[in-house]
């Protein structure tokens, strides 16, 4: 049964100050209400003032997803009560917004597909309710306006998405076009938020809301498929609603209230003067994007589409690349893309983290063969330890030496690969019978006695010449 | 504590301060109550801001301080601007000074009623659809709306954001030619501002001023006594050297539905914010909020304000938005174009304030008949030109006004007219 998937995505822009007054949006480290002034605590007779630059991010990325951009936009009020919105209405826009009809490439399920935008807009965040007393019952409920005129980006997207996979896929590369824009910054909390619409082929759509992670859009996804195909299973019908996803249950749950229902009496805001933005974004350049820069990677290093889609869906992971690529373009590749990365994640260590001389150096180890694979990770292992232990950070010739991980050369285990020969007379039986299996589990014998310090190819040749009965011209 | 105010012109009354160094040095001025003012209560006439103190000045209130001026206090108005009689108070009616059994006009009748009285020299209003020039009408004062965009509304309590000014009044053109050229320097904060500063002193040569007579103006509905009143100044006008006009402003039929379903809309989004969780009235919060909200705009709003908020939501609402709220906005559109069509013509239009003399107390108890008295002085909104009143003679021992209304940010010749008809008065009685 086919799925039908579409995105509402909200985004926190990485501007300074917040997008109708002077106040600075770094409030996560401070206490509540300490960064509000009349604008934003929608104070009787404080009028709202557009910060451009939030209106230039909003332009780029209208721009980055191919957006048609209006000759003119407009804010309009979204009219609705709620405790963390105090003005009574939200300033967004409504049937002016910045672009529409653009599309964003992913990698599908099946092959490369484009996924069509349908607008891109410009509004302020609300406020936060901050509920006390714990549990599903809170006692009572605070507010704290800090957020409140946080410059918010919405792109909606038509119903493109076929899978949970695609929905994430769709996310991550726009995650990283917004971060190579410059214009959002992911490591804030609360910095993506997603709606989902969702519907089985056929039946009514059902939309989530309340998204805050990228994981949860794929949890909450999957969910929605499986209880939407055991309602049909079971002849029971769907019910057109809003669902609230519970991230920590990773459930949706019926929101009850009438919100479908909801008149926001949309009406242009008469404080503010449409904006003039088809000339405006024809000078705002847009710097290379991920795809673009993928492609570069594969023709300027030789690497391989996988290792350039994973380097470049990370602008501080394709930064990192490009930093440390000269000293092998494509061992760094790997190294990066299929090692450091997974021990990174493990250790919860930022890219930004990463000691770029130490890692430099290693790579060069490894270049010159002073070292093994095996003994590259051992030292990579020990640099990241002493990173998220906050300790100096060594440099990996300095741990070959202390450790003794130095890559031997092979005859010094002669007399190891002779023991392991005696030691296993079945083996060497069937390898002589032509079993070919059998010299690798001596090679792994070999390697257990070397501890690792040897490359297993000039194991697996002495072990041969040593059958062969050629030991001396080993 | 306090002067005394027989006419119930002021809900809050300042101490006295030293008066400051400026072009303003030492004189009084009243400020309407839904001007912003730093430390000084500020309720709009309504009880929903009961207790809220603004920890900032509106920009006017910041340059005529930067003036030397000193505040008297702040005055009476109808709710949140929502009235031409200033009887819609939760702080009680004004009484008009001329004659105690009439209104002063409004919303900003605690305004007129103060400088009517001599308890200021100056005063600052707020016209949304003839909130300064109604009350200067009917005290017999000067007052002026300026063009749309000419006086930062930097802490002005939004009733209509895309019509309201705040403006001058006074009891001579001198005085609020001076307020204006104070209050009109630009402020980046109200993004409807243009930096456009007035700067020029009344000049009483009119010589070859073409002046245009809307017949609508003179029309039906328009006491006969108060439209000969208003001719008779014409007359004036033309004896100083203007020539009068005869035209018509077809678009003054729609202009007063278009007036209040534009008012009422924005009314209805701006009013939201009052909800008793930041400022204001506040309630027991113990139960869920969408109950507590209802209650607080229950206790705080008067019966006016209720009306408006709820005829805006009704006009907004899905459905009804293409039939009201834009349609509005169309016969918005045909008065702008009537007065850009007649300013090809003519450089000022001239006709009554008002269709009567102040309403007794009391009289204008129907909304119905109290929104029609509003049809001389919307047009000035909807379109954003300038437009003051000027006191002719009385009817009957009531002042009437002479309404000149200008081309954009041509209050130059709007004051310079009204100018030259004072003097006539000064020198003719």
């Amino acid at each position: 049964m086919g799925v039908i998937i579409g995105l509402e995505i909200h985004t926190q822009l990485s501007t300074a100050s917040k997008l109708f007054c002077g106040c600075s949006t770094d409030y996560r480290n401070d206490g509540p209400n300490t960064h509000v002034c009349p604008v934003c605590m929608g104070l009787p007779g404080s009028l709202p003032r557009i910060n451009r630059k939030a209106v230039e991010y909003a332009l780029k990325v209208a721009k980055a997803l191919h957006c048609e951009v209006c000759e003119e936009a407009e804010f309009a009020r979204k009219n609705y009560f709620y405790p963390d919105l105090p003005k009574g209405f939200q300033i967004t826009m409504y049937d002016r917004p910045l672009g529409v009809n653009g599309y964003i490439e992913i990698e599908g399920d099946d092959e490369e597909k484009q996924i069509r935008i349908t607008r891109v807009h410009l509004e302020e965040d609300p406020g936060r309710l901050v509920h006390m007393g714990g549990g599903d019952r809170p006692r009572y409920s605070l507010v704290d306006y800090n957020r409140s005129g946080i410059p918010l980006l919405e792109i909606v997207t038509e119903p493109d998405l076929r899978s949970p996979q695609e929905a994430r896929r769709l996310l991550n590369i726009l995650r990283a076009t917004l971060e190579y824009l410059r214009v959002f910054d992911g490591d804030r909390e609360g910095s993506l938020r997603v709606d989902a619409n969702i519907s089985m082929e056929g039946y009514s759509r059902v939309e989530i809301k309340n998204i805050s992670s990228y994981k949860g859009v794929e949890k909450a996804l999957t969910f929605e498929i499986t209880r939407q195909k055991s309602l049909i299973r079971r002849n029971q019908t769907i019910d057109r609603e809003t669902r609230h996803f519970m991230e920590a249950r990773g459930i949706t749950t019926s929101s009850r209230s009438k919100e479908m229902e909801q008149d926001y009496r949309y009406f242009p805001e008469p404080d503010l003067r449409p904006l003039r933005v088809r000339d405006w974004v024809e000078y705002i350049p847009l710097p290379e994007l991920p795809s673009a820069r993928k492609d570069r990677f594969m023709i300027q290093y030789g690497i391989s589409l996988n290792h350039a889609r994973t380097l470049t869906g990370d602008l501080r992971l394709a930064d990192l690349y490009e930093k440390v690529a000269r000293v092998d373009p494509v061992l760094t590749a790997t190294w990066i893309a299929d090692t450091l990365l997974g021990e990174l994640y493990y250790r919860d260590i930022g890219i930004g983290d990463v000691p770029i001389s130490q890692f430099i150096e290693l790579l060069e180890l490894l270049k010159k063969g002073s070292i093994t694979g095996k003994g590259g990770v051992d030292v990579l292992r020990i640099l990241l330890d002493e990173v998220a232990g906050k300790k100096p950070v060594e440099y990996p010739s300095a741990i070959v030496e202390r450790l003794n991980l130095g890559k031997t050369a092979g005859n010094e285990f002669l007399h190891l690969a002779k023991e392991v020969i005696a030691n296993n007379p079945t083996a060497i039986e069937d390898y002589r019978k032509g079993k070919k299996g059998a010299l690798n589990f001596l090679v792994g014998q070999l390697m257990k006695k070397t501890k690792g310090r040897a490359d297993p190819r000039e194991l697996g040749a002495i072990l041969e010449a040593l059958i062969a009965g050629k030991e001396t011209e080993v | 504590m306090g002067f005394p105010d027989p006419y119930n012109a002021f809900i809050t009354q300042c101490e006295p301060e030293k008066k400051g160094e400026g072009r303003l040095s030492g004189y009084t001025i009243a400020i309407k109550d839904n001007i912003s003012t730093r430390g000084i209560p500020t309720t709009c006439g309504s009880r929903i801001l009961e207790g809220y103190i603004p920890p900032y000045n509106a920009f006017a209130v910041d340059r005529v301080l930067a003036e030397g001026a000193i505040i008297v206090g702040k005055t009476n108005m109808d709710e949140f601007g929502m009235g031409n009689t200033t009887e819609n108070s939760a702080y009680g009616p004004t009484l008009n000074p001329v004659d105690t059994s009439r209104v002063p006009g409004g919303s900003s009748g605690g305004s007129g009623a103060a400088v009517a009285a001599g308890m200021v020299r100056l005063a600052l209003g707020t016209d949304t659809g003839g909130s300064i020039r109604c009350p200067a009408a009917f005290c017999g004062i000067v007052g002026l709306k300026p063009t749309y965009g000419r006086v930062s509304r930097y802490g002005l309590i939004a009733y209509a954001n895309s019509l309201e000014q705040i403006g001058p009044m006074a009891r001579s053109v001198e005085d609020v030619a001076l307020l204006l050229n104070v209050i009109s320097a630009y402020d980046s904060r109200d993004s409807t501002a243009v930096p456009k500063p007035y700067d020029h002193a009344p000049d009483p040569n009119i010589q070859g001023v073409r002046i245009g007579l809307p017949e609508e103006f003179f029309g039906e509905g328009v006491d006969h006594r108060v439209a000969a009143t208003v001719y008779r100044a014409v007359e004036r006008l033309e004896e100083q050297g203007a020539e009068t006009v005869p035209c018509s402003m077809p678009s003054m039929q729609y202009a007063l539905s278009a007036y209040y379903t534009t008012c009422m809309s924005e009314a209805s989004s701006n009013l939201g914010r009052y909800d008793g969780v930041r400022y204001g009235l506040a309630d027991d919060f113990r139960k869920h909020w969408h109950q507590a909200f209802q209650e607080v705009r229950q206790k705080g709003f008067g019966k006016e304000v209720r009306r408006r908020v709820m005829l805006g939501t009704f006009a907004l609402s899905s459905g009804y938005y293409g039939k009201y709220y834009l349609k509005a906005q169309t016969a918005r559109e045909n008065v702008r174009a009537d007065f850009a069509r007649l300013f090809t013509m003519v450089d000022l239009i001239a006709g009554p304030t008002m269709p009567t003399v102040a309403f007794r107390l009391g009289e204008k108890s129907d909304p119905l008949s109290s929104y029609l008295a509003d049809i001389l002085t919307v047009p000035a909104n909807l379109a954003g030109v300038p437009a003051i009143s000027v006191p002719c003679e009385n009817v009957h021992g009531l002042p009437t006004g002479l309404q000149l209304i200008g081309r954009y940010y041509d209050e130059e010749r709007v004051i310079d007219a009204a100018y030259a008809y004072e003097q006539t008065t000064k020198k003719g009685g």
